[in-house]
């Protein structure tokens, strides 16, 4: 098995008296996809937020590469986001003042990338993510689909090692559903990322490597049965 | 699957020989199970005895590989009829899951692990059916969707099942 890059041990989180975490863990190991599958309300997007340090757990430890995410500074956290991480989740991500490629180029013109540059670079990846017809588009005159492809040119622009996805595939119908899968999953194959993907919607973890099941906070361990 | 119809579908773009239906017919719709040139030849005899296909141009020396056989007007309205006629649903996995979760609860032991089992091996096949999908034509495309679609509603049941076993274990052990 491959190397360990990220992990979480032992979570536990809580909203006021709702316990939204108690006792999750789960490992990604490089170049992996796996799916977190569950109810609603289990815990899988509290799960995700505190794998990806958008969240503080109550309890227990994140790790990137080996790292504690809790004993990071705040701006050690934000620049591993900017950097080492990228997310799709299922709307509303796009700023909807900002044209498509402006949108991809965010991420890098945060990180400090002049505009023409950045936008070079977002252009690339809207092309090999087939939308880069609509460069000049604001996202309200985009479809849905094509609004999602878009926001996963904008999680892989950075390089990340890991890309979040909440429900990427949500809001779509079937066809465009697989459509976003099928990019995600083969441009992160292409660039050696992990994702962690959450969905409800076994066809769409279908295209995971291995799932991890969330019940009450809890994730279950299951016997191998293949 | 009627094979009867198919072949009569197939039989309606023009007469064809035994051996050329059973080979187009493999292409098309037989990815998993070629048919056995025995089925083709009982199944063209049935239809022939039932006036849906007739023989075409019989060569000398005519055994059924020499025969070539033509859809009767019978056999198109057959196949119109065929066609509109929704297929039984099948319910292979509920009864089989829904006894052993019943049992696995009456006897008190962890029917999560019944379903969490069932799960795992669904999303299994699923995983190597997105495969063979993704590395496939159209063809091989809507025939594995078709099966992940299956498979994803016996676990949208199970995942509905499992919400429910609180419930199930109560009137079970009540
Ligand atoms: N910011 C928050 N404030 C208060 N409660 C929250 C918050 N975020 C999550 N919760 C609660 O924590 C529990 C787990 O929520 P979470 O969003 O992780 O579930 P989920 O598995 O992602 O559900 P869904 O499939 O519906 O998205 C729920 O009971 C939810 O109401
Ligand atoms: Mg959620």
């Amino acid at each position: 098995m491959s190397e360990v890059l990220l992990s979480g041990t032992n979570l536990g989180k809580a909203f006021g008296r709702t316990a939204a975490l108690d006792g999750a863990s789960m490992l990604v190991h490089d170049n992996e996809i796996v799916a977190i599958l569950g109810p609603s309300g289990s815990g899988k997007s509290t799960l995700l937020h505190c794998l990806a340090g958008i969240v503080a757990p109550d309890s227990g430890t994140v790790a990137f590469r080996g790292r504690e995410l809790g004993r990071m500074t705040d701006k050690e956290r934000s620049a591993l986001r900017r950097t080492e991480f990228g997310f799709v989740f299922q709307f509303g991500q796009l700023v909807p003042e900002l044209s498509c490629v402006e949108n991809v180029a965010l991420p890098l013109r945060l990180g400090g990338m002049r505009r023409k540059d950045a936008e070079v670079k977002a252009k690339e990846w809207m092309d090999r993510i087939e939308v880069g017809h609509l460069l000049d588009k604001r996202p309200g005159e985009v479809s849905g689909g094509q609004s999602q492809r878009v926001a996963v040119a904008r999680a892989l622009v950075t390089g990340p090692k890991v890309v979040f996805a909440d429900e990427p595939t949500g809001a779509l119908d079937s066809f465009n559903g697989e459509q976003v899968m099928r990019l995600l999953v083969d441009t992160a194959r292409d660039t050696g990322a992990s994702i962690v993907l959450v969905t409800h919607e076994a066809r769409v973890a279908a295209y995971s490597d291995r799932e991890v099941v969330v019940r009450d906070g809890k994730t279950r361990q299951v016997a191998l049965a293949h | 699957m009627s094979i009867g119809h198919a072949l009569l579908g197939l039989l309606e773009t023009g007469p064809r020989h035994g051996y050329d239906l059973k080979r187009v017919y493999d292409e098309r719709f037989g990815h998993d199970r070629p048919l056995a040139y025995g089925q083709v030849y009982s199944t063209l005899s049935r239809l022939l005895r039932n006036g849906l296909v007739e023989e075409r141009g019989v060569e000398a020396g005519g055994g059924p590989e020499r025969k070539r056989y033509a859809i009767t007007d019978a056999g198109v309205t057959d196949v119109s009829e065929w066609l509109v006629t929704p297929e039984n649903p099948q319910i292979y996995l509920q009864s089989a899951l829904y006894t052993k979760v019943v049992l696995a609860l009456m006897s008190d032991r962890d029917a999560e692990e019944v379903l969490d089992a069932q799960r795992s091996a669904h999303l299994a096949s699923m995983r190597e059916l997105t495969a063979r999908k993704r590395a496939g034509d159209l063809t091989d495309q809507l025939i594995c969707d078709h099966a992940l679609f299956h498979l994803e509603a016996d676990l949208r049941w199970l995942e509905l099942t499992a919400a429910r076993l609180a419930d199930l274990a109560k009137q079970v052990t009540g």
